[in-house]
């Protein structure tokens, strides 16, 4: 599991890449984690293009990142999502609480 | 129902265990030609219960995961995924989405995903004796869909 991130007109883009389940999900989330903390991007897009599988894991990465961004008023978007994870999200309602591009 | 083909495995309940057994689970599916879709699902399925079993049944030490899949006459495709451990107090609580006795990175969905993705879903546990998940799933075969 990769985690990747980049800053381009002021907005910050985290690539996951592999597959995201509970064993990957803690340093996922840690790696993500130390990249919102140490740049606190107003805005933040989660590439998820590169999964290649995620389960329920996968929900509490997206909603920790978008919880420490909301902390001090940034926003989250996630982007790229594979059928496969895009199922979780939406049996998980993520799809109502973080917004898909 | 008749069963048509069957494979068992056993290993330590270690985090990194857990794509093997979805890797085994949807090499053993593909004999029923499944979809994507339906292989995902069922992938989903294998690693939510596997999960439970890895992060709650044993919190103290390494234990064991059983898993039994078997494909069912009628393309029916049935997991089977056993632990050892602890057991879950109350059953009732733990299948409600979003309950987790996990910490930060535990979305507490597993039986929500579990229940969605398969067409059954039954779940035993006994306290300090284990718990058993049984799911069913049944595969179409291509001229139905």
């Amino acid at each position: 599991m990769q985690v990747n991130w980049e800053i381009r007109e002021n907005t910050m883009h985290i690539y996951l890449t592999g597959e995201l389940d509970h064993h990957a999900a803690r340093t996922v989330l840690e790696q993500a984690g130390q990249a919102v903390d140490g740049n606190l991007p107003m805005r933040c897009v989660l590439n998820l293009s590169g999964l290649a599988f995620m389960d329920s894991s996968g929900i509490a990465v997206v909603l920790g990142i978008h919880r420490r961004l909301k902390a001090y008023g940034g926003e989250l978007k996630i982007s790229g999502i594979p059928a496969q994870a895009m199922r979780v999200l939406h049996t998980a309602g993520v799809d109502r609480l973080v917004s898909i591009i | 129902m008749k069963i048509l083909n069957e494979l068992k495995m056993e290993f330590d309940s270690r985090s990194v265990n857990e794509g093997l057994a979805r890797s085994a689970i949807s090499q053993f599916a593909a004999q029923l030609d499944p979809t994507l879709e339906e292989l995902g699902d069922i992938k989903t399925a294998v690693s939510e219960a596997v999960t439970n079993a890895i992060v709650h049944a044993y919190p103290e030490h390494i234990g064991r995961v059983w898993l039994r899949v078997r494909v069912l006459e009628g393309g029916v495709l049935e997991l089977v995924v056993r632990d050892r451990g602890v057991g879950i107090p109350n059953l009732d609580e733990a299948r409600l989405p979003m309950y987790t006795t996990g910490g930060a990175d535990r979305a507490g969905m597993g039986f929500t995903i579990m229940d969605s993705f398969m067409d059954t879903l039954k779940v035993r546990s006994d306290q300090g004796k284990g718990t058993t998940v049984t799911m069913r799933r049944r595969v179409l075969p291509r001229s139905f869909r």
